[in-house]
């Protein structure tokens, strides 16, 4: 059977607003079946357990370019050593998601924001109001300058730099930021292009 | 070989952002790495050399950002790369734009243009790349629009599920290498 064909998703209730809750995704193109994948298909997950996934699945018919993009994510968002801390790399993710309008990757980088900073509210007004949302000085820097990176044109320029050191952040730091923030221009296009969100039922 | 963001950023071995580029080793390792096997893949497997460019200079054209066009559209002939100037020319758009699904979000939705290929770019890229052209510009400036119908667009002008992959992740990457490009640079204007 071709798998040259878009798929229907099964009935599911797709998410209408962004949410910190845990959503399903369903691809409009077949992932590869577990039965079909070589070694290399497999080490291309990274983490054995992404196998379950069907969105990994999918890339993982180029497998090299998954593999490299995941190692990429990986050192961005989890390696601990000096830079932007972690709960500040995901609001840059979730931030640059809120705005493309990834409902799923928002969900995700949401809850990550809101556990490693435990500002829950504060995530969660960026969810409900978009990039505008108020915050604090730090964080507006942190969002504004995710927005900037993330819309066209770009307008990031030495102001929003400078305003990033105002608040704390130094070389390091605001070099995490445009690596989360531009990550999140990739994974926003393969997660809103290839399939759905779903609501997890109750 | 080297290394394609360090490159175009024109980061210096030695230099204070090469020291902070390589904090983030693996990132910058698998950065390259993604390059290198969207571009000088082991196996071309049904996306062209030539296409693999041209949806890179494209977006890169897209992007307002002459630096990273020219890097991709030098691999290629002449007359593409005319085409895909011109195309750019008349694509180019502020983004993102595009719907959300019905209810309260769409209080939010900012319509615009689903862009089309012209009748003499058509004909010089051939049914592949003009439905790939058509995708590439909505994932650019407005992907939550995206739909299996786009999808099915790219099915009917003959690329393979395989193939819809690698073009995903080239549009994709380079809104990546771009944005990092773009914000590195800026950084290092201030270092």
């Amino acid at each position: 059977m071709s798998t040259d064909k878009t798929l229907t998703p099964p009935p599911h209730t797709e998410p209408v607003v962004f949410t910190r809750d845990m959503l399903d995704w369903l691809p409009w193109l077949e992932p590869m079946a577990e039965a079909d994948m070589t070694e290399h298909h497999i080490k291309s997950l990274v983490d054995a357990t992404r196998v379950k996934s069907p969105y990994f699945r999918l890339l993982a018919r180029d497998p090299d370019v998954l593999e490299a993009r995941t190692r990429t994510d990986k050192d961005i968002f989890y390696n601990p050593e000096a830079g932007l801390p972690r709960a500040e790399r995901e609001l840059a993710a979730a931030a640059t998601s809120r705005l493309n309008g990834c409902i799923y990757c928002a969900s995700v980088h949401a809850r990550f924001a809101a556990t490693y900073s435990k500002r829950v509210d504060d995530v969660q007004r960026l969810l409900d109001e978009g990039v505008e949302a108020k915050l604090d000085e730090r964080w507006e820097a942190i969002v504004a300058a995710s927005v900037a990176l993330t819309a066209l044109p770009m307008t990031f320029g030495k102001h929003h730099v400078e305003r990033l050191r105002k608040v704390g952040l130094d070389d390091a730091a605001i070099a995490d930021l445009v690596g989360a923030a531009s990550f999140f221009n990739w994974a926003n296009r393969l997660m809103l292009s290839l399939g759905v969100p779903a609501t997890q039922p109750k | 070989m080297t290394d394609v963001i360090d490159s175009l950023v024109g980061i210096a071995p030695g230099s204070k952002l090469d020291a902070i580029r390589g904090q983030r080793s693996e990132a910058r390792t698998h950065a390259q790495a993604s390059y290198t096997s969207l571009f000088e893949p082991k196996d071309l497997g049904g996306v062209s050399a030539d296409e693999r460019h041209a949806i890179a200079s494209f977006v890169a054209g897209l992007h307002g950002e002459p630096k990273t066009d020219a890097f991709y559209a030098a691999k290629l002939p002449a007359a593409l790369r005319t085409a895909i100037a011109t195309e750019v020319a008349a694509a180019r758009i502020t983004g993102p734009y595009g719907h959300f699904p019905k209810g309260p979000l769409s209080v939010e939705d900012a319509p615009g243009p689903t862009w089309k290929v012209s009748d003499a770019g058509r004909a010089t890229l051939g049914p592949r790349l003009a439905a790939a052209f058509e995708h590439t510009h909505m994932l650019v400036f407005h992907p939550r629009d995206s739909s299996a119908a786009s999808l099915q667009s790219l099915l009917d002008a003959g690329w393979s599920t395989n193939d819809i992959v690698t073009v995903s992740q080239l549009v994709s990457f380079l809104s990546y290498q771009i944005r990092v490009v773009a914000g590195l640079g800026v950084l290092a204007s201030t270092l």
